[in-house]
């Protein structure tokens, strides 16, 4: 395949966009197991919603 | 009589069940998108001809394009949050702004970018102060502003309050970015696909630009729940160690009610 000329523009461009968006998604992934285990660890020590604190009986 | 869209928004106003429905929907959505965009990805390299003017960097096309309607789409999600939370106060509105507001920056960020590198072979510039650029570039700055707004205030009811306002009053600038290139007398060409008369571009090129155009939107709904998600649990969080602050402060145990 053939770019052109301006093959380094074509490239410089789809790896930005392939950068950028391949950050979000680990960030976004990165953040959720951030908040998840806070949630955990909190829960763990037997702090709970309101809706959830019949789960354990007490 | 309630319609099913009126069942659908209350039925998702619950976070819990919220975050039941999205967990089943994320992985679907993800997947389809990439199937999308690696299909999208094999239209532009290997099917879609050389334009007849611009040669082979007409492929930049079909990520730029996508990006810049995802950063003007984003932003139209971000006002129609913003009222919902003013007007409907649905619990998940802001939620869904403040989780759409870095994403749309970052698309934005990739339409100016990609728009540069597009200008330089074509244009013999990066960049030109016409009003399709700078119309977007000023899109950009606000999704900064939103940003930099509501982490400037301590209090978050407050914030997500003030950020709302914000985001509908910025919302004049999306018909000023679309029509900027009638407006005015741009470099940047004029509308090609969505235009009265229906789209200016053949085929061959169409096609791959709208597969890309699904790609993205998709990818952006997988992130967008992603971080809706995210803000969620953040909020739980919150909640919660505030609320075993509380105890402590008041000598309960950790799982009394109180």
């Amino acid at each position: 395949m053939n770019l052109g000329p301006h093959a380094a523009f074509i490239i410089a461009s789809y790896a930005i966009v392939a950068a950028v968006m391949i950050t979000l998604v680990a960030w976004l992934i990165f953040d959720g197991r951030r908040q998840q285990r806070a949630l955990d660890a909190l829960e763990a020590r037997g702090v709970r919603r309101r809706s959830r604190a019949g789960d354990s009986g007490q | 009589m309630q319609t099913s869209a009126q069942n659908l928004t209350s039925r998702l106003a619950n976070p819990t069940r919220f975050m039941s429905l999205s967990a089943t929907a994320l992985p679907w959505l993800g997947g389809i998108a990439a199937a999308f965009i690696a299909f999208g990805l094999y239209l532009a390299f290997f099917s879609a001809p050389p334009d007849y003017q611009q040669g082979q960097t007409v492929k930049i096309m079909f990520i730029h394009v996508p990006s810049a309607w995802l950063a003007m789409g984003i932003y139209l999600l971000v006002a129609i949050s913003s009222f919902g939370l003013l007007v409907f106060r649905h619990p998940l509105a802001d939620v869904s702004a403040k989780a759409a507001v870095p994403l749309g920056a970052a698309f934005t960020f990739l339409a100016l970018i990609t728009g540069a590198l597009w200008g330089r072979p074509m244009w013999g510039a990066y960049w030109v102060w016409d009003a399709r650029l700078t119309s977007v570039l000023i899109l950009f700055f606000l999704y900064l502003g939103l940003m930099a707004l509501r982490s400037s205030l301590d209090d978050e009811a407050l914030a997500s309050k003030l950020t709302a306002i914000l985001a509908l009053v910025g919302i004049v600038l999306l018909p000023i970015i679309k029509f900027s290139v009638e407006w005015w007398n741009t470099l940047h060409q004029p509308a090609s696909v969505l235009r009265f008369g229906g789209p200016s571009i053949h085929a061959s090129i169409l096609v791959p630009l709208l597969v890309m155009a699904v790609g993205f939107v998709l990818a952006f709904t997988a992130m967008h729940l992603m971080a809706m998600r995210n803000e969620i649990l953040r909020r739980r969080v919150k909640a919660l160690t505030l609320a075993e602050v509380s105890r402590a402060g008041a000598g309960l145990p950790a799982g009394a009610k109180g």
